[in-house]
């Protein structure tokens, strides 16, 4: 088995490195990735349709929203799934760990947690707001804030991070960061724009077209926001109790 | 050997980079085909994905360009700035297409954006596929391939022999994981099918798992009601032997 | 021109993290030394230019999946076979 498998991934690899020799250098500007009108159109039209520094935030969210709109409702369904996967099947089979959790919390850790804690939750915040003109967005605010959660269940016990962030409301949060997303879309698509195409905004906001895009852009990463945050927090939830919800690690 | 024009010159002095991402992308692939538990598989589908995804991002990569945010003679923002601080209608009318000669100033920006989702989905598959694991370990008691394969094939020619007589899932010598009572659980809950524990559980559970005080009180003839009602916070019962054989 | 120092350095760092998660015996060990991987691959998109990218690999690679797979291990044996 492990000689056969040996056998076929040096074929395939022999087979890439043939296929490498092909490949533009490294920076070359004229690779057909970097020529293609595409990219320079996105380099060169975001400023004037958006008004967004940050390319990637304004491909993301506004060129390419639909793509990102569906890879959040990847991120939900697979949140989702984790949970059910682990909640549903054969009850009740108590296994015994190799590691057993037996400790009370920590009185430095958790006063060092208490601490940290809310710098974490407003980072993660201004990431999310900020990430128009800096690196961030959604996705990595999103799962900034769910890994202050993850914190505390980490520091305290997961107990307490339930009762802060109990795990039917993680699926409501997550729920709500799609409907958001796709809110703002149904909202452009009534007035009379395209599904996702925020230039109409502006017949109802008193900004112009491309502020009202760029606004959109915010509301939609809060949107991806609610969802990662949630899903993270539930991912670690599910995973680390084996589903039952307790004495997790 | 490195001569230029030969194909290791090529491949390993000009296109090093490429040739890496080969090597981890093969990395990956030979653990998910030749490893044998299944976490280290997921490890080397993730090592696997990143290896793509590096291949992407380095893609996009110029020569002499920076990141791909607005510098401040081309950012909008800071255009209207100088134009007319007061006057909001005048936002609109400050930013210009970029002209040509400097859209090789920036990165590009697309691969970062195709390859930004495609992390943070990873990490969800990847909890989808460790909880997979997990409940394969619910209920066969490992995550090593071998294992789980003598065991499916067990299970196999236990329906295709249509006996009645049930054996026991876990009754395998391979499983080594288990303690002395645990081989020998099979054989004597093989009848008794009841709900009640019997006094193995609680040999088990001494064996396995650092008990604490409230374990040592605990009566000999343990059931159900008297585990919800104990005052234990952390520890983790022993497995039940009924439950091997469902 | 060319693939510089800093970049070659990461690539074969990044090959022989690699192997060593592969590697090693214990999973809590292979899911740490993977968090070291997902960090040096956010170091070498950081010095490609792709900011956002190696924003997200160093919350998401290296905090959170190590966080998950570290919580999976511990409802599994901890010793793998290979």
């Amino acid at each position: 088995m492990k000689k056969a498998a040996f056998i076929l991934i040096l074929c395939i690899g022999l087979l890439l490195a043939w296929a490498a020799k092909d490949f533009p250098s490294w920076g070359d500007p004229q690779s057909p990735a970097s020529s293609s009108p595409v990219a320079s159109h996105f380099i060169a039209n975001t400023g004037v349709d958006t008004e967004v520094p940050n390319m990637v935030t304004a491909v993301l969210a506004d060129y390419r929203g639909f793509d990102t709109m569906f890879e959040t409702v990847v991120v939900f369904i697979a949140g989702l799934a984790v949970f059910s996967i682990l909640r549903g099947g054969p009850k009740n089979r108590t296994r015994d760990r190799e590691f057993v959790v037996d400790f009370e919390p920590d009185l430095i850790v958790t006063n060092t947690v208490r601490l940290i804690v809310p710098v974490i939750q407003i980072f993660a915040l201004y990431v999310l707001a900020h990430g128009h003109v800096s690196p961030g967005g959604g996705f990595q605010g999103g799962v900034a804030m769910g890994a202050s959660f993850i914190l505390i269940a980490l520091s305290w016990d997961l107990k307490t991070a339930l009762a802060r962030f109990p795990i039917e409301r993680c699926f409501t949060v997550a729920a709500l960061g799609i409907v958001i997303y796709a809110g703002i879309g149904l909202l452009s698509l009534f007035l009379g724009g395209e599904f996702l195409d925020y230039a109409h905004l502006a017949k109802i906001f008193p900004v112009s077209p491309e502020m009202a895009r760029y606004h959109a852009m915010l509301g939609v990463e809060i949107g991806v926001g609610f969802t990662v945050t949630a899903i993270m927090f539930a991912l670690y939830a599910s995973l680390s109790t084996d589903g039952r919800m307790r004495d997790g690690l | 050997m490195f001569e230029d024009g030969s194909i290791f010159n090529q491949l390993l002095v000009e296109r090093l980079n490429y040739f890496i991402y080969v090597v981890l992308l093969l990395i990956g692939l030979w653990a998910m085909i030749a490893k044998n538990n299944l976490i280290k598989k997921l490890i080397g589908m993730s090592i696997f994905q990143t290896a793509i995804i590096l291949f992407y991002v380095s893609i996009g990569v110029k020569e002499g360009a920076t990141i791909p945010i607005y510098l401040p003679e081309h950012d909008p923002h800071g255009s209207h700035a100088q134009l007319d601080s007061n006057q909001t209608d005048l936002l609109s009318h400050g930013a210009k297409v970029l002209e040509a000669s400097a859209v090789p100033n920036y990165t590009n920006p697309l691969p970062h954006v195709l390859m930004l989702t495609a992390i943070v989905v990873g990490v969800a598959t990847l909890g989808l596929a460790l909880s997979v694991c997990l409940r394969i370990y619910r209920g066969y008691g490992t995550v090593e391939e071998d294992e789980l394969l003598e065991k499916l094939e067990r299970e196999d020619s236990r329906k295709a022999g249509g006996s009645n007589k049930r054996r026991p899932r876990r009754r395998t010598p391979a499983n080594k994981g288990g303690t002395a009572g645990q081989s020998k659980r099979g054989q004597t809950t093989e009848k008794t099918k009841s709900d009640k524990p019997t006094p193995r559980r609680r040999q088990a559970s001494k064996s396995r798992t650092k008990t604490n005080g409230p374990a040592k009180e605990q009566p000999k003839s343990s059931n159900k009601e008297n585990d919800k009602t104990k005052p234990v916070k952390r520890r983790r019962p022993a497995k039940k032997p009924k439950e091997d054989e469902s | 021109m060319g693939l510089e120092l800093f970049n070659t350095l990461i690539l074969c760092l990044l090959v022989v993290v690699a192997v060593l998660s592969l590697w090693v015996r214990d999973l809590v060990v292979s899911a740490v030394v993977f968090a070291i991987y997902s960090f040096l691959m956010c170091l070498l998109w950081a010095e490609m230019g792709a900011v956002d990218v190696a924003f997200t690999e160093a919350t998401v690679g290296a905090g959170v999946s190590t966080v998950v797979l570290i919580a999976t291990v511990f409802n599994l044996k901890r010793k793998a076979k290979d």
